[in-house]
């Protein structure tokens, strides 16, 4: 099942000019503060009528300009969570749930208690939304929008108006609802963070138009969308499996690159999980570091080098299959005489891999 | 029950409960699409029918009546073909001192709905749009217990108007005792003739006693609706 959307839309100053598919699972729309992000899922979800515009969803058609077929947003199905929750006052907490439902076609969606579960919203059944905390209240608007049997959901930066301890409480409830319900998942989010860890499918937004689109793992790692992510974004996503927990606190993980220690990730043995490696924090040496501090050293060969347009340089290096980036000084880069297909070795520090970049991925 | 209450009087208390009733009950679907029209729409003549709903509540009542009498009276423009067409009469009958009560109640009955209206976040009708509620819908299981409380206000504030109303009324259908004697035309036909101020005092504590009634009713019921809708 993918989703198809082209949009046209001229804003007084503003021109949006976007045309991606997007997959099952998350995809993230991605980028600053008036890129047009939210645009683009208000007119998937018919909040915003476009221009122009060609919006398909499982082969239906929500939107066609040129047709003139432009469904209401009752009859698109669209899940969607705003980032100021809307719950309704006036019902409780599980008559908000089953609004939806009331007007969804009958059929296997997903059941009640088992999103109840997911979310773990039962305690707060009976309760009114004046008296929720907001991440309660965000879990419950996502478990709203699911339980209307939608064609897809659309999350417009759920967690941005929570503090970091909120943020922290509710991305674990994402990742499991997007690992046990098939349903695509458009995720509009400023923050890298979360995409690193949500995102299956990213699309790089920059002043209305689509910078890059592609596997999240793939575009964090090109050096080409960095200006578009944020130099201090710019990372690799690694795939790693929980080895062993060490007596001293570390846990190594196990991925194509090499063994990973990092300070306690608290999963059972055999979990899969996803790691973000900021390039700022990855060091290039010709040769393997003797008596160092940093745990990990894993060997790597160049793949491209990409000069700034200040004093800095990011490295794509190959690391058995894996792609790791490093920031480095250009004066480094040229000292170390990097080219494509050197062979090097990656530096990393295990404590500065931080426990929010380390998301859960079930197979 | 009535021996406190010589049949006179207990005729102009009935009457002014009935015409009460009848004017806060027809005009409460009117008033609403009204209040909704002026807090939500955008249309040509908003203003003019802002102060025409307004009309009433600054006008000297005593011409509200006439306009109703020269509209709705048995020769007016409207009032003919009411009688011709329909059989409806208002003048000098109980349905026309309904009809001035319900005019005149009305601006106050408009501005509490369309306060609470104003008051409804129109995202929150949005959101259940995006969950698969048509307009009409949204109307039914969102706006609408949302602006109850503002309803509420509004019916109670304008039956307690409509008790009290005189001017208007005795303009237009005049003072027929049973027939468009209300509680006040009828105090203050009372208050003409010698010796009525014994009935006319018994009168007065009614009035008041309705409209305290009216006032704390309406007091309570915002209360506890504006309570579950808080979301507390």
């Amino acid at each position: 099942m993918t989703l198809q959307v082209s949009l046209k839309h001229r804003f007084a100053g503003f021109d949006l000019d976007v045309a991606f598919e997007a997959p099952s699972g998350v995809t993230a729309l991605f980028g600053r503060s008036g890129s047009g992000k939210t645009t683009v899922i208000n007119a998937v979800a018919g909040l915003l009528r476009p221009d122009q515009g060609h919006v398909t969803a499982d082969g239906i058609t929500l939107l066609d300009r040129s047709r003139g077929i432009d469904l209401p947003p009752y009859l698109r199905r669209v899940g969607y969570v705003f980032q100021d929750s809307r719950l309704f006052p006036h019902l409780t907490v599980r008559q908000n749930l089953l609004y939806g439902r009331w007007f969804a076609p009958k059929g296997p969606g997903v059941s009640f208690d088992r999103i109840v579960e997911l979310l773990d919203i039962a305690p707060l059944l009976s309760r009114r939304p004046g008296t929720l905390s907001g991440g309660e209240k965000q879990r419950v608007a996502i478990g709203r929008a699911i339980l209307c049997n939608p064609r897809l959901l659309a999350l417009d930066e759920p967690l941005a108006a929570l503090d970091e301890a909120r943020k922290a409480e509710i991305l674990p409830y994402l990742e499991r609802l997007r690992d046990e319900v098939r349903l695509p998942i458009l995720y509009v989010s400023h923050a890298m963070a979360e995409v690193a860890r949500l995102a299956n499918t990213v699309v790089l937004m920059e002043a209305g138009r689509v910078a890059a689109v592609g596997p999240t793992a793939e575009i964090l790692s090109d050096p080409d969308a960095a200006p578009g992510l944020g130099l201090r974004e710019a990372g690799a996503l690694l795939t790693a499996t929980v080895a062993a927990q060490d007596e001293d606190g570390l846990t190594r993980l196990d991925c194509a690159a090499g063994p990973l220690w990092l300070p306690k990730v608290a999963a059972p043995l055999g979990t899969s999980l996803r790691i973000r490696i900021l390039a700022q924090d990855v060091m290039v040496a010709a040769t393997r570091p003797e008596g160092t501090s940093a745990l990990n050293i894993l060997s790597a060969t160049v793949r491209d080098i990409r000069h700034g347009m200040g004093p800095g340089t990011l490295v794509r290096l190959d690391a058995h299959g894996e792609t790791i980036l490093a920031r480095i000084t250009r004066r480094s880069a040229e000292a170390l005489g990097l080219t494509p297909g050197k062979p090097v070795f990656a530096v990393l520090k295990a404590v500065s891999v931080a426990q929010e970049s380390v998301g859960v991925k079930r197979a | 029950m009535t021996d406190w209450l010589t049949p006179n009087e207990w005729r102009a208390v009935a009457l002014s409960l009935r015409v009460s009733f009848w004017a806060t009950l027809v005009s409460l679907p009117i008033g609403l699409l009204v209040a909704y029209a002026l807090a939500r729409w955008n249309f040509w003549g908003k203003q003019l029918l802002n102060g025409l709903v307004h009309l009433p509540l600054i006008l000297p009542p005593v011409v509200t009546g006439y306009l109703l009498l020269i509209t709705f009276g048995r020769k007016g423009t409207v009032g003919q073909y009411l009688d011709q067409w329909f059989g409806i009469v208002f003048a000098f009958r109980w349905t026309g001192a309904a009809l001035a009560a319900a005019v005149m109640a009305f601006p106050l009955m408009v501005r509490a709905m369309r306060l609470a209206i104003e008051a409804v976040d129109p995202k929150l009708e949005q959101a259940a749009g995006t969950l698969g509620a048509s307009r009409p819908w949204v109307f039914l299981t969102v706006t609408l217990p949302l602006i109850l409380p503002g309803i509420i206000a509004g019916a109670i504030l304008a039956f307690a108007k409509a008790m009290g109303e005189f001017g208007a009324t005795i303009t237009f259908v005049s003072n027929i005792p049973g027939q468009t004697q209300t509680l006040p035309s009828a105090i203050y036909a009372f208050l003409q003739v010698p010796g009525g101020e014994g009935s006319a005092a018994r009168l007065v504590w009614i009035a008041i006693i309705i409209a305290m009634a009216a006032l704390l009713l309406s007091e309570w019921v915002a209360k506890a609706v504006a309570r579950r809708i808080s979301g507390q």
